[in-house]
């Protein structure tokens, strides 16, 4: 048993999740508490004492799966069950035959439509031996495996069926919606539970260890900015929205705690008499607090469009910690964006209006940063005052166009300070058309922000009161 | 103390709380493990209930620090009491400071805050530390020393240590990231928003006169609200007050004229209720 947690510890440590020692311990000594018999009591008890963070819990259930997971069930208690004959052919001829498809379909359809679980375990099971056509040995992944059972079912024509069979088509359109949601949620844990069966079989062929390296992902946190797949981008949605919440508590913290200032003598005094004239209770005058205006500039061409969006998401959400924030959009040419963000609107449809109406190309469509800042100082300079932070995101990639120094270094000048924010990696900063050290000796700070950690880091270190005072210095 | 986790949840549960299973595990194990529980979750899925529910259960008294910015030593653990101790030297002008020294550092001048106070308790009690994610990163460290060993050490008196030790619930809201120091020492437990069957249990406990076929309807609309993207997605004390504001309504079925009428009853934001109408078709 220690061998076995030892070995778990090792894999959610692999996955990035930060389990201590004394954490480790913990679990052991949990689960002497326990019957172990009890899979639910032994995951959740695993759970409580190894994972801290929520958004960490779905890294555990994966590995969890793999290491813990139920041994793959046989087919043969499957023969009692009106699933089709199921004679077709062995693994790897690509799927059953038409008919059996079909029966499982019909079979799905019931259990869906009953809520019947022993049948719908059945169905998994049927549909990973008869449709996905497991090889034993081969190096495909489980979604290979997925996607070719699924394809057989047509879950889409199940889910109308369905709708149909349930009585959706009398109902009100609230209801509809509710039971169309319904449905796909019975038929997602359908999906579930076939992922799960297939990982089982994988793990049965290949071993553990083999399977939760395929498995491991990045945390939400360090998933790359520039080069997120879509799933990705939703997860990085969703964690923002918390993320900025956060941050906006701990800035509002911030502000009051640096709000004691100087000792109020009068106050002081006047609380002494109640201890007797004795200065115990020091009183503070609270300090003005200073809010800087802020100016975002953002490349948003298709290489790093998905980056500027987080972080005008990230500085929209935060707007109230500043005066004023103005927002610019450029490719290879710039226009203010500040309306699109007024207040009511919502984020999504305000970017929409980015990619439609602002005016950010002028001649092919590719970034040109040294043009950019060149019309900003024609254009917008009074955006900028002794008191405004500039923000510039992009990554210097300017298409071996002129960079401008000159125009940078005026927007530098007449701004209290300049940060840059590049997300690419480091090491590729300077090569090919990237020209990332001609604008950094002119910033007061260039910082890599590759991924929701590192962003997150960046406005925390720029609100804390230390470096506040710096850069606003 | 409950011989297992299905004896905790049936002791929950006739406290008022229905427990998932995750629930009554780490409940369980926070009791037999004598270690705190860090309950995380969005507002309003009754993290404090939990806290109020297992005291009920254990038969405990309940002792709470709710935490807010600015929190300190002298209002989390113990103050020494100096106005009384003002007095005393004042009235005792003449004897040597040895002497009187030693009569002001007692535990007569002391004032005990919840954290000495559980810990002081001759009988078990349950410490609920409501919202520490208020706190400072720096005042979490004053509850290290009462969650790792059940003691709080006073410079002036010595280490006070646990006549009996509490059963200690912390909850967090999640606003920050609490210290690894602290998560160390608890067991984690997030509560997230209930399933359906389990919304509709929660409605019919606390709205005994809602009809179960109006219980169901209302968990699963609020599902369908909550899979959207809002400011702030209805929570389970929103969505009993939406059951009541329904059942003093008299509407028996819900459809879509009687979800736009009472949408600001579940919605907090007038962007959310502008959103959801839409999506909905309202």
């Amino acid at each position: 048993m220690i061998d076995m947690l030892t070995g778990f510890v090792g894999e959610l440590r692999q996955a990035g999740l930060p389990v201590s020692m004394v954490e480790a311990i913990d679990a052991a000594k949990a689960l002497e508490h326990i019957d172990m018999g009890d899979r639910h009591a032994f995951k959740h008890t695993l759970g409580a004492t190894l994972v801290k963070h929520a958004r960490h819990y779905s890294a555990f259930e994966t590995a969890f799966e793999v290491f813990f997971g139920l041994r793959p069930r046989s087919g043969e208690d499957l023969a009692s069950l009106p699933l089709g004959s199921g004679d077709g052919e062995g693994a790897g001829a690509g799927g059953g035959g038409g008919g059996d498809a079909e029966a499982l379909a019909e079979a799905l359809f019931r259990a869906v439509k009953d809520e019947d679980t022993a049948l719908l375990a059945a169905v998994v099971l049927a549909s990973v031996e008869r449709l996905a056509g497991m090889e034993p040995g081969r190096p495909v992944g489980g979604t290979y495996y997925l996607y070719r059972a699924l394809r057989r079912l047509d879950l889409e024509a199940l889910t109308e069926r369905l709708f149909e069979a349930m009585g959706g088509v009398d109902l009100g359109q609230l209801e509809q919606r509710l039971l169309r949601e319904e449905i796909e949620l019975r038929l997602e844990q359908f999906r579930t539970e076939l992922r799960a069966e297939i990982r089982r079989r994988l793990v049965a062929d290949r071993g553990a260890d083999a399977v939760a390296k395929t498995l491991r992902r990045p945390l939400v946190e360090d998933i790359d900015l520039m080069h997120a797949g879509r799933a990705e981008l939703g997860e990085i949605e969703r964690a923002v929205h918390p993320l900025t919440r956060k941050l906006a508590t701990r800035m509002a913290q911030r502000r009051k705690q640096a709000k004691n200032g100087r000792l109020d003598m009068r106050a002081t005094i006047r609380r002494s008499i109640s201890a007797g004239g004795a200065l115990v209770d020091p009183r503070f005058r609270s300090r003005r607090p200073s809010r800087p205006e802020l100016v975002v500039l953002s490349d948003i061409s298709g290489s790093v469009a998905t980056f500027a969006r987080f972080t005008l998401q990230l500085v929209y959400a935060l707007a109230h910690e500043f005066t004023r924030v103005r927002s610019f959009a450029f490719i290879d040419a710039i226009d203010e964006v500040t309306e699109y963000f007024g207040t009511g609107a919502e984020f999504g449809s305000a970017l929409a209006r980015i990619s439609s109406e602002a005016e950010v190309v002028w001649l092919d469509g590719h970034s040109d940063y040294g043009n950019a800042f060149d019309q900003f100082t024609h254009r917008y300079f009074k955006a900028l005052s002794p008191r405004s932070v500039v923000l510039v995101t992009g990554d210097a990639r300017s298409n071996y166009h002129d960079p401008n120094i000159g125009a940078f270094g005026e927007i530098a000048n007449a701004a209290r300070s300049v940060h840059w924010l590049n997300p690419e990696a480091r090491r590729y900063w300077d090569t090919g058309d990237s020209i990332m050290s001609s604008y950094a000796p002119l910033c007061d700070g260039v910082h890599e922000v590759r991924n929701l950690r590192q962003l997150e880091a960046f406005v925390e270190s720029v609100t804390l009161p230390t470096v506040t005072s710096r850069i606003l210095a | 103390m409950h011989s297992d986790p299905s004896a905790v949840a049936a002791a929950l549960t006739v406290a008022g709380y229905l427990p998932d299973d995750r629930i009554a595990q780490v409940v369980f194990l926070a009791e037999r493990l004598d270690k705190p529980m860090l309950v995380e979750g969005p507002a309003g899925v009754g993290k404090t209930e939990l806290a109020k529910a297992v005291a009920d259960a254990t038969g405990r008294p309940m002792i709470r620090l709710q935490c807010y910015e600015g929190l300190d030593e002298s209002k989390a653990l113990y103050e020494w009491n100096y106005r009384k101790q003002l007095l005393r030297l004042q009235a005792d002008q003449g004897r040597q400071w040895d002497e009187v020294s030693d009569d002001i550092f007692t535990e007569d001048f002391l004032l005990a805050r919840p954290l000495l106070d559980a810990i002081r308790s001759p009988d078990p009690v349950v410490l609920l530390i409501d919202e520490v994610d208020r706190i400072e990163v720096e005042t979490e460290a004053l509850l290290l020393e009462v969650l790792a060993d059940f003691q709080v050490t006073i410079p002036e008196l010595g280490t006070i240590e646990a006549s009996s030790h509490p059963l200690v619930v912390l909850t967090s809201n999640n606003t920050r990231e609490l210290s690894e120091a602290l998560k160390r020492r608890c067991l984690f437990l997030h509560i997230g928003y209930p399933d359906v069957g389990r919304e509709r249990d929660i409605l019919l406990s606390r709205v005994p006169e809602l009809p179960q076929a109006l219980a169901e309807q209302v968990a699963r609309i609020v599902r369908s609200i909550r899979a959207m993207a809002l400011r702030k997605p209805p929570s389970i004390s929103e969505s009993i007050d939406w059951a009541r504001t329904l059942l003093e309504l008299g509407i028996a079925e819900v459809d879509e004229d009687a979800v736009g009428e009472t949408l600001h009853v579940l919605l907090k934001h007038q962007s959310d209720i502008e959103a959801v109408a839409k999506d909905l078709e309202l």
